[in-house]
């Protein structure tokens, strides 16, 4: 797909996002907002998925084709959106986000076999450690697919992290590519403030990783090009860190770049000036 | 009284090992992986002769059992291997999400558990993993009873698809059951028929109470024994139709008498009929340095205080 494309997938994305959330009053936007170019991109351009025509298949097992894993799993609404919009499950079913009998739970799970997710998620620090698992798994097969993983910032505060860090480069899991959503934000403020994670680079990089950044975390074209450099340094013995700055609550100006939205629903009035601001593109489930 | 006899005695980590063994020559989607105690855990025959499906996690049972989990997707049956205390009240998160809820074929195995761990101490011995786990929706969870059993056990969870709880220990103790038994999860088996008192048994609880039977049959009372080596799903069947013959229980595990084995039989009566229990277990407290044999009498775990305790049993019948 060309950039424009692509952006236009985006904006019905974050219509989704801040139209599930207010359906439920409750819910994750900010955060989810601000990955939407890193899913769309990933899930519309540079994953290698199983199907014909666009029309997406999923299998547990995942074998011959690329893995997605969230590991920070309350900004499920841009996961399910970039999900149902690729074709893994009916976009009519955003409507049941958080509600009673869905399959789209407040944090992602497997537990209700929604198609595209592959473990739960939500209680932090796990993600990367299962998306190593699957990555050696599919070495294991002899399987050329990769393993793409999104933590968060202020889940870099979780201990399992470091183990998973420690771990991937120690048994060269080379088709790894890990992302950190780096929006300098958590519940509790900027996360300078509140648990200074410091340069993570750096650290990533004493532990073995190979570290690339995309600065423009919210410009499609900056995505694409990252997520290429990332691919192009795989299979080398080392597992790929991309450090993604994002904004949190990118496209919509009144939510972007505070904490005060990482949990928070958008009233009704709120909801309209939100979708003033972004294009239906794909139509609004 | 059925009588068991014994040529060796082995630990049953010593079984894991030789269960582990033969699964790296059957089954190729096994994986063993294990937070640096290869030696403790037995699998050194399995890495010798598996070494790409062996991997090592180092001191980080965390991401062990986050990448135990990553595992099963592509089809591999990892085996996370530690000390029980490490394998569950450290990782319980992990396993809650990344296994249980998520539903992956993950088996746990954890050695060292309960007193008989010995010297180490409490920080080690873990006697609340039993209580722990079977929480867990989906858990299986398994404490077979001595060597050949836990090779046997090791072997069929293999071929069971969902997560499982395995618990062995560290002492050597008589290997009596039989060496190509059929291991049928979920299933209790029957060790001795009796009419007096059920004695409901698991782990190395197991020869205990044959050990108790041959002294109760000596002054005239005829226990029955059942090894109860899976603890989830209980073979409740096989509970009600003992308690229908004998009409009192006494349940015998190295676990706290809080969440274990015991608890579990008391809920399967309440719910269905009501007769005296008595239970042989650790009183809702942390062990402590000593050697397995000291520690046990000091906690109360032994053939004699399963006599005891299947006396007072009979005495509230009346």
């Amino acid at each position: 797909m060309e950039v424009e494309q692509l952006e236009k997938v985006a904006s019905q994305v974050r219509r989704d996002i801040v139209r599930m959330v207010h359906g439920c009053q409750s819910g994750h936007p900010g955060g989810s907002l601000g990955c939407t170019e890193l899913l769309v991109a990933l899930y519309f351009e540079r994953m290698h998925l199983k199907g014909q025509d666009g029309k997406p298949v999923f299998d547990m097992d995942g074998k011959d084709e690329d893995l997605f894993f969230l590991s920070n799993g309350h900004i499920s609404p841009v996961w399910y959106s970039t999900l149902a919009r690729k074709g893994y499950f009916p976009v009519e079913e955003m409507a049941t986000f958080r509600k009673l009998d869905s399959r789209l739970q407040g944090h992602p799970t497997t537990h209700e076999h929604l198609e595209g997710i592959r473990i739960a998620s939500g209680s932090l620090g796990q993600g990367m450690s299962v998306a190593i698992g699957a990555a050696l798994a599919k070495k294991l097969n002899g399987d050329k697919g990769l393993v793409y993983v999104l933590m968060g910032d202020g889940e870099q505060q979780e201990g399992q992290v470091w183990e998973a860090a420690t771990f991937a480069p120690h048994h060269q899991v080379d088709n790894l590519v890990a992302f950190i959503d780096l929006n300098g934000q958590q519940i509790d403020g900027p996360t300078v403030k509140v648990m200074n994670n410091r340069d993570l680079g750096k650290k990533y990089e004493a532990f073995g990783w190979e570290v690339i950044s995309i600065e423009e975390g919210n410009d499609m074209a900056a995505v694409l090009k990252g997520l290429y450099e990332a691919k192009s340094r795989l299979g080398h013995g080392r597992p790929i860190m991309v450090l993604l700055h994002t904004g949190m609550g990118f496209g919509v100006d009144f939510m972007m770049g505070s904490h005060k939205w990482h949990g928070v629903a958008p009233n009704d009035e709120q909801l309209a000036a939100a979708l003033g601001q972004l294009e239906e593109t794909m139509g609004d489930y | 009284m059925k009588k068991y006899t014994f040529t060796e005695k082995k630990d049953t980590r010593s079984g894991f090992g030789a269960g582990m063994h033969v699964l790296g020559q059957q089954n190729p989607n096994v994986v063993a992986l294990c937070a640096d105690l290869v030696g403790s855990l037995k699998l050194e025959p399995f890495i010798k002769e598996n070494p790409d499906r062996f991997i090592q996690c180092g001191i980080s049972e965390a991401n062990m059992i986050g990448v135990s989990a990553g595992l099963t997707i592509g089809g591999k049956i990892p085996f996370a291997t530690t000390f029980a205390n490490f394998a569950t009240g450290r990782v319980y998160d992990q396993i809650r999400q990344s296994v249980a809820y998520s539903n992956k074929n993950v088996k746990i195995c954890a050695s060292h558990a309960g007193l008989t761990l010995g010297e180490d101490g409490a920080t080690h011995q873990i006697l609340e993993d039993l209580g722990m786990m079977k929480m867990l929706p989906g858990m299986t969870v398994i404490n077979p009873c001595d060597y050949n059993q836990t090779k046997a056990a090791t072997i069929a969870i293999a071929d069971y698809e969902g997560p499982v709880y395995l618990r062995f220990g560290r002492p050597v103790i008589p290997v009596f059951t039989d060496a190509d038994q059929k291991f049928e999860i979920g299933k209790a088996w029957m060790v001795n028929e009796g009419t007096d008192v059920s004695i409901f048994a698991t782990g190395h609880m197991v020869w205990e109470a044959i050990q108790a039977g041959e002294i109760l049959e000596a002054e005239g009372i005829n226990a029955e024994i059942i090894n109860i080596h899976t603890i989830k799903p209980l073979d409740e069947e096989a509970i009600l139709k003992s308690i229908e013959k004998t009409g009192c229980v006494v349940t015998a595990e190295e676990h706290n008498r809080i969440g274990g084995l015991g608890d579990s039989v008391a809920q399967v009566l309440v719910k269905n009929k009501l007769v005296p229990q008595e239970y042989v277990a650790v009183n809702d407290s942390f062990g402590e340095s000593g050697t397995p044999t000291q520690l046990m009498e000091k906690y109360g775990l032994t053939a004699k205080h399963i006599v005891e305790a299947a006396k007072r049993a009979i005495e509230r019948k009346k």
